[in-house]
């Protein structure tokens, strides 16, 4: 069994004459917390659409768990072991949130009996049952009677991350997981990743919070108009000229910044 | 009960299977505008099984045959079909029932032009319980795990494929099993009346069934049996009341008032009558003891 969970090796897509990814390669440590970070633009949701199969890759492999994905397509994928969250809460709005969280259950009850299934009728089931305790381990309701629309936006990003971990990923991909939060809710998304690590999910994520990326995660990958400029960990990330330069900013930023202020 | 009850009564079990057909695929987003093709299809497709082949097959299979007959077609049509979608399908689907009922008149062995006439008569003690288990099904049938994945491809198709939805094949089954419940409502409009010709199956009755469902609402099972109740007890109601009250100008003017009333509707209740925010509204008044309880045990965050 490899080292590497996740291993991507030179993934190049482009869109029309536009080069959005340039020759990618990096692996991703089974059980890590790595952060993909970089300037916007820089192609961080673009690695993310390829690696679950949203758009074509053009040219490299990926695979996961030591098996290629590349041909592999979307709705598969996630039975490969590999569930996402999204940068805009994308949950269905009609659906209350013990029934988006089924949805996540979905890969793992693909055969004609679970799909004939009467999930609805049954206020017991072992399905059902599964999600509201999905959900009561993250610390989240099950707010019965309510579609997920009518929900705080904080509540509706950990039920996110809760559809994607009841698909029983072995990787979990998190794109600005704390994107519009505030401390509390930080706090709380953070505390439920260390629970979902802890359990040996190895997550990568994509976050402009450095904050929470430093209190996270063990490796650092940074990207910079589609190439990757540097990887290590959070100490030396703050160290290198190149990811000063292109997106952390240097001291004379900083200094020039509260000049102007 | 009344001649004209039962009627009446039959009217509205038919609209009711009809508007279940729609309602499956539109669960998924899907606008099929082909009622009346999947309807000519199954009526005459049964007719011909009943009484037309010389076998003179019994009425409750020559009805079960019309539906296989009908899914069949639906299943090899949806596939061109699918791939378009929003008003693109809703022309594709009307341009299929157009040609459905182009060759229905046109094929001799099924009365041409002067119509059809069927053999084996349904009353309403065979027509109400099946509309009966339609509704039943219906209702079986979204709730199950397929239904929740056809309302998930309603909201956002790419996430429900992500999660692992096939969305091509639930949509597929939608709107095959959807095209069998209107073959089966088309073959008892057959049986009933005993004699069908394929103009009554017009677009005109594609249009009125498909906003039966969207009026009522695509987001639970309750929409079209609401939708379809609605569209044929009101205007009917309205004529009655009309004319014994001797209203000469609500008799002819119901259909205007009728029709101002669908743009209220659309402005107010654009998700149509029954959403899943009133349904559950509804289920907590009803079940107000329970509601409170739950909320202890799973509201706090």
């Amino acid at each position: 069994m490899s080292d590497h969970l996740l291993e991507i090796s030179g993934m190049h897509k482009s869109f029309g004459g536009l080069k959005v990814i340039d020759d990618v390669s990096f692996d991703v440590r089974r059980s890590s917390r790595t952060a993909l970070i970089g300037p916007n633009g820089a192609g961080k949701t673009t690695i993310f659409n390829l690696l679950t199969g949203v758009y074509e890759i053009d040219a490299g492999t990926i695979s996961v768990d030591g098996e290629d994905i590349t041909d592999v397509p979307a709705q598969d994928r996630v039975t490969v072991g590999m569930s996402r969250s999204f940068q805009n809460i994308r949950l269905m709005p009609h659906l209350s949130t013990v029934e988006n969280v089924m949805l996540g259950q979905h890969a793992r009850a693909r055969n004609l009996g679970n799909l004939m299934f009467p999930l609805g009728m049954m206020p017991r089931n072992n399905w059902r049952t599964a999600a509201e305790e999905a959900l009561e381990r993250a610390g989240v309701g099950t707010y019965p009677g309510e579609v997920v629309a009518n929900l705080p936006y904080g509540v509706q990003k950990r039920i996110e991350v809760v559809r994607a971990m009841v698909s029983e990923p072995k990787l979990l991909l998190l794109d600005e997981p704390a994107a519009g939060l505030n401390k509390t809710e930080t706090n709380q998304l953070q505390a439920l990743l260390e629970n979902v690590s802890d359990q040996g999910v190895t997550i990568l994520v994509v976050e402009h919070d450095m904050q929470f990326v430093r209190d996270l995660c063990d490796h650092i990958v940074v990207l910079n108009f589609g190439r990757k400029i540097f990887e290590g960990t959070p100490e030396e990330v703050h160290q290198d000229p190149a990811v000063l330069e292109a997106y952390l900013g240097t001291d004379d930023d900083t200094a020039e910044a509260a000049d102007v202020s | 009960m009344s001649g004209y009850m039962e009627a009446q009564l039959i009217i509205l079990c038919l609209s009711i299977i009809y508007a279940y057909g729609i309602f499956l695929p539109a669960a998924s987003g899907q606008l099929n505008l082909g009622a009346a093709g999947f309807i000519t299809l199954g009526a005459y497709a049964s007719a011909w099984f009943n009484a037309g082949t010389g076998a003179e097959l019994p009425m409750w299979l020559s009805i079960m045959l019309a539906m296989v007959f009908t899914g069949v077609i639906a299943f090899a049509i949806s596939f061109p079909i699918l791939r378009t979608r929003g008003v693109y399908m809703v022309l594709a689907t009307f341009a299929f029932a157009e040609v459905v009922s182009g060759i229905a008149i046109n094929l001799e062995f099924v009365g041409g032009a002067s119509g059809f006439p069927v053999d084996d008569h349904a009353d309403v003690t065979v027509i109400v319980p099946v509309t009966i288990l339609v509704i039943l099904f219906s209702f079986y049938f979204m709730s199950t795990r397929l239904g929740l994945a056809l309302r998930s491809i309603h909201d956002d198709e790419s996430v429900a494929t992500l999660f692992g939805v096939n969305v091509r094949t639930a949509k597929v089954v939608a709107f095959t099993v959807g095209a069998m419940l209107m073959s089966l409502g088309g073959s008892l409009y057959g049986h009933h009346y005993n004699y069908i010709e394929a103009q009554t199956f017009n677009v005109l009755l594609s249009i009125y069934i498909l906003l039966y469902v969207l009026m009522g609402g695509t987001q639970t099972a309750w929409g079209p049996l609401i939708g379809a109740a609605f569209f044929a007890i009101v205007p009917e109601t309205l004529r009655e009341i009309a004319e014994s009250a001797g209203l000469k100008w609500l008799a002819e003017g119901r259909f205007m008032m009728f029709g101002a009333f669908i743009v209220l509707l659309m402005v107010f209740r654009p998700e149509g009558v029954m959403t899943r925010t009133l349904q559950n509204r509804l289920g907590s008044g009803l079940f107000r003891q329970k509601k409170v309880v739950s909320d202890d045990a799973g509201g706090g965050s």
